[in-house]
């Protein structure tokens, strides 16, 4: 026998379940109990960058919507910037700018939104940058680990074209799937991002 | 803080995939593609940082985090352990976040419909962050087990969803923990969607006497595993790396 490598192995990963949002979204499930009611927030006050809304539904295999699931976000701020002590330039971000959020569905339509800034490009693992994306976490009862994936925006054609990861997906069609739909809205940026989990136009969902 | 190394690669093999046909609602809801693998960038190597300012300190105490009008009713016990990376190293500073159903299996939800009742002084949500040692404690009244629709006759063994962070966006976890001696584990489709039994073993907290409280209440030690981080001997210094 060879010596032993002594590594642990991760948690295994468990469904959220239908009541995810007692744990990380108590005032949806309704009641209030925290002060402090995390990931509400994503870009705070006083963030450079332009403000923009992203909506969407997330869709099952037989095309109805996902009304339970929670999604979390994580981004860079509109500098490329992210919030976070391994990133050299942490310090230049705003107050009050996380990065983070939490979002939830309207439980009946499933339905969900969010209002951040639009993120700046973030180098990738070769130092080539990456086009502005949003990393998105779906958890739901029904998946049994979380699922990963990437929200980029329509209006950053020439950055979509030259990006790392979108450069991977083998078939071109199906980049497409995480890319989000610019139009306006009262005058405002709304970015439409519907996720299929399965099926027709499948999402693509990353292994990260 | 010099830049985050890649994580472990997730062992995909040792966590429940997608489509797990005797849990009935993955079948709709587990993608059916391969999942496109990337090596990690800064969008996975950072991730949201929490502090002290975020939570109350009285948050990790489920027993009278909601208390009204007394205690809620229930077997008194501490949930603790460490959040470790899978090479031992302690994760400090991270948020977890767990929540749960009440003594009687009922859950604080407006979905929720179970005929046990809600207890007015129990919500069923707490949250903490690891000390420099990546320790972490939760007081709380022991789950029910609850019936659940899948087969007409399923009950979900007790159990409390935790939720941990790390450090960076790639390590996001979300686990059940159970608690030793339930029959119920073993029949739960749920915890069968994990194929490997070292796996579902790994997510039974031992009865911990030596954490009990004499005339107060049972402990129960639960360490929960992130992903590893690599070492960079030897490689290639990419720009920006």
């Amino acid at each position: 026998m060879p010596q032993a490598l002594h590594e642990l192995k991760e948690t295994a990963s468990q469904t959220a379940g239908p009541y995810v949002h007692i744990g990380l979204a108590p005032g949806a499930a309704g009641f209030d109990i925290y002060s402090n009611e995390l990931g509400h927030d994503i870009a705070g006050p006083h963030a450079a960058g332009e403000r923009i809304r992203i909506e969407g539904v997330v869709l099952d295999g037989t095309g109805a919507p996902v009304k339970d699931v929670l999604i979390e976000t994580w981004q860079a701020d509109a500098n490329g910037i992210h919030a976070h002590p391994g990133d050299p330039r942490s310090g230049e971000v705003a107050p009050g700018f996380r990065g983070w959020g939490r979002v939830i569905t309207d439980f009946d339509t499933g339905l969900w939104g969010f209002d951040t800034v639009k993120p700046g490009p973030v180098a990738g693992r070769d130092g080539r940058l990456m086009a502005p994306h949003i990393s998105l976490w779906i958890v739901a009862r029904g998946i049994n680990i979380g699922l990963s994936t990437r929200l980029y925006f329509s209006d950053e054609a020439a950055a979509n074209a030259a990006d790392p990861v979108l450069a991977l997906i083998e078939q071109v069609h199906r980049r497409q799937t995480l890319i989000a739909s610019l139009s306006l809205r009262d005058g405002k940026p709304l970015y439409r991002f519907d996720i299929r989990l399965q099926g027709d136009g499948e999402t693509v969902f990353l292994d990260i | 803080m010099t830049k985050p190394a890649a994580f472990f690669q997730r062992d995909r093999t040792w966590h429940p995939p997608a489509l797990t046909p005797d849990y009935k609602t993955s079948v709709a809801r587990s993608p059916r593609l391969a999942l496109l693998s990337i090596e990690n960038s800064a969008s996975e190597l950072t991730g949201p940082v929490f502090g002290h300012g975020d939570i109350d300190p009285g948050d990790a105490d489920l027993i009278r985090n909601y208390a009204h009008t007394g205690d809620p009713v229930g077997e008194r016990i501490i949930v603790h352990g460490r959040v470790l990376d899978e090479s031992g190293r302690p994760v400090p500073g991270t948020l977890v976040e767990i929540w749960q159903a009440n003594a009687g299996g009922r859950y604080r939800h407006r979905k929720d419909a179970y005929l046990a009742p809600i207890d007015p002084n129990f919500g069923g949500c707490g949250r903490t962050l690891t000390d420099a040692a990546g320790g972490y404690a939760f007081r709380t009244i022991k789950p029910g087990a609850y019936p659940w629709r899948n087969w007409v006759n399923n009950w979900r063994p007790a159990h409390i969803h935790i939720s941990v962070f790390g450090s960076g966006f790639a390590q996001r976890l979300i686990t059940q923990m159970y608690f030793e001696g339930d029959p119920l584990i073993q029949r739960c489709p749920i915890v069968r969607s994990i194929p490997d039994p070292r796996a579902i073993e790994q997510l039974i907290a031992p009865l911990d006497m030596s954490a009990a409280v004499p005339f107060d209440c049972l402990a129960y030690k639960f360490d929960i595993i992130l992903r590893g981080t690599r070492s960079t001997l030897f490689e290639n210094r990419l720009e920006g790396n």
